[in-house]
């Protein structure tokens, strides 16, 4: 390989990017290999999966190119509910050694299973994450993911480790004890939520402690979706480099897909992860450049394989090279999700919209809520705000014409006409993980 | 001559009022007097204190969004129409009030106009040379224990 070309933007040397730099057709070659095996391994050993191939009239044979894909039927979010807790395995339990779970919001989690091997692979693409990011061996890691069940914590201690970095193993919470790591030992990146460390800053602001003056250089973010000016913000506080990563515990966790020193979308790690985009509504296949849904397929893991699997993530596949040399095609970062969408009233109301709206009219993103009712069969929308410094008067007109500004932003960009409460300071629950935006209450 | 208020930002629903009140009295600072403006969804309590840097950080510690702004007290004449001759000074000189309000000493009879200019300056001098008397902090608080 040319060795050259593993030095990414960020002026790191990094071995261990090899395969982010594979020539296309190189990386397609290993792509169809992959798939192959993965579709012959599902086939054999799943039994949902079987029956579906065979409903369609399909053997594993059916792959005899990449495009073939499409002829594969998909898997969603609650075949893994119905299949509670193991029935979507691969891999005898002997084989399996680690099991990760995600909290649903409803009902059972999801289980997913790791073969030596996928945490080997898992430990790689966190790895290459990291190297992406510009982390390399010397740094030190403060990973404030939660440790346990969810696959944030430990996915990104292995990549850390198998990097070479220093990994401080803090786990999420105990805001008071990040800010003491932070300060203390010297840390040059970490890694959680982008909504915890907005926390963080402005706690480390309340006791005194500037970010910008810390040897803190690169923040690693993913595990919920968030705006460039939400980054604009990290990054202006905490006098960081905020990267956008992605990934979900059905695939392996994080590790699926990273931003470069570009910070022009994520590549994703496409040896591993096949990524496609669909039409939600007729579940077609799009080409690259068109706005879809992510739909997935692990093409290396053994213990859980994921065949088209539908993400729920909207975004479009970017083909173009990039800046940093990676041949890995990338995503554009993932504003919203298709199951986020509130309809309300017949609109079709993102999250993401309302949270560029307050940006819009405040320069900085409040902390804020969506709560949905029902009054008399009626769907309504309140949009709880906190005051800021940045917006508060002594003068009740001046104070009036921010909650009129942030209600026309809002119905600017969104279509709709929300109730809107300025709400006091610190009233609205501060999440350790990810943030809780819409309440919902409709009982629907 | 100018008075240091601060001002913060209430939640319209019952109790809000009670919270930022103990929270400064627990420290044992005390009030010279407050006032609350209010809509129906929120409010905003002004509080004129002579340890303001004080009450400022045991609110903001509290969670609070603290505003500071300059305000101007003035003494109202002790006679009849006293405070519309306040008003008719201001007005003459077009000079705008953003808003005002007016409280009585505990000791003495003394009335207290507290007027929030965009501008305080040029609304002290037009005071000063209608002879009417701006009360300054030292003196404010020299009549309250
Ligand atoms: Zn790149």
């Amino acid at each position: 390989m040319q060795t050259e070309l593993w030095n990414d933007a960020a002026g790191g040397f990094h071995p261990v990017s090899a395969p982010d730099f594979l020539p296309e057709a190189r990386l397609q070659e290993v792509q169809l290999r992959r798939l192959r095996a993965v579709v012959g391994r599902a086939y054999a050993h799943v039994p949902l999966f079987r029956q579906r191939m065979d409903d369609l009239g399909l053997t594993p044979d059916a792959i005899g190119s990449l495009a073939d894909i499409a002829k594969l039927p998909f898997t969603v979010k609650t075949d893994l509910r119905d299949t509670y807790p193991f029935g979507l395995f691969a891999s005898p339990m002997g084989d399996v050694v680690r099991l990760h779970a995600s909290s649903g919001t409803t009902g059972k989690p999801i289980v997913v299973a790791y073969t030596r091997e996928d945490v080997d692979v898992w430990a790689e693409v966190m790895a290459r994450t990291f190297a992406a990011c510009g982390l390399h061996r010397g740094d030190i890691l403060q990973n404030a993911f939660g440790y346990g069940l969810f696959t944030g914590g430990l996915g990104a201690h292995y990549g850390a480790e198998a990097l070479g970095a220093t990994v401080i193993p803090v786990s999420g919470g105990n805001t008071e004890r990040q800010i003491m790591v932070l300060k203390d030992f010297g840390v040059s990146a970490l890694c959680c939520t982008p909504s915890y460390f907005v926390h963080l800053i402005e706690r480390a602001r309340e006791v005194g402690v500037d970010l910008r003056e810390l040897p803190l250089r690169v923040g690693v973010f993913g595990a919920e979706p968030w705006s460039d000016a939400m980054r604009a913000h990290i990054e202006a506080e905490a006098g960081v480099k905020a990267y956008d990563i992605y990934g979900l515990s059905e695939i392996i966790g994080p590790g699926v897909a990273s931003e470069c020193a570009a910070q022009e979308g994520l590549h994703v790690f496409e040896d591993h992860f096949y990524p496609e985009i669909i039409d939600p509504e007729t579940c077609r296949p799009l080409p690259d450049g068109t706005e879809g849904e992510l739909v997935l397929t692990t093409l290396s893991k053994k213990a859980m394989p994921m065949i088209r699997y539908r993400t729920r993530d909207i975004t479009r596949i970017i083909s173009e090279p990039c800046a940093c040399g990676r041949s890995l095609r990338r995503i554009r970062r993932i504003g919203r999700r298709s199951d986020d969408m509130i309809i309300i009233r017949g609109v079709n109301v993102f999250p993401s919209q309302i949270e560029a709206a307050l940006l819009e009219v405040e320069g900085t993103l409040p902390h804020y809520q969506i709560i949905l009712t029902r009054e008399r069969g009626l769907d309504q929308i309140a949009v709880e705000v906190e005051v800021t410094a940045e917006v508060f008067s002594d003068k009740i007109r001046a104070l009036e014409a921010v909650r009129a500004r942030l209600a026309q932003a809002i119905e600017h960009i969104c279509g709709i006409r929300v109730d809107l409460r300025l709400v006091e300071p610190r009233t609205i629950a501060r999440s350790e993980g990810k943030a809780r935006r819409v309440i919902d209450q409709r009982n629907i | 001559m100018k008075l240091q208020q601060l001002s913060l930002f209430l939640e319209n629903r019952p109790g809000r009022l009670g919270a930022p009140l103990e929270a400064i009295a627990a420290e044992g600072i005390n009030l010279m007097t407050l006032s609350l403006a209010d809509t129906a969804q929120f409010g905003i309590l002004r509080l004129i204190v002579r340890e303001w840097e004080r009450a400022k950080q045991v609110l903001e510690h509290a969670g609070w969004v603290v505003n500071l702004t300059e305000v101007v007290a003035v003494d109202v004449p002790d006679r009849p129409g006293g405070l519309a001759e306040v008003l008719r000074v201001l007005e003459s000189a077009g000079l705008n009030i953003e808003y005002m309000y007016a409280f009585s000493l505990r000791r003495g009879d003394k009335a207290i106009l507290i007027f929030r200019f965009e501008d305080p300056d040029p609304a002290i001098d037009v005071l000063k040379t209608a002879g009417l008397h701006v009360v300054d902090a030292e003196e404010l608080f020299s009549h309250f224990p």
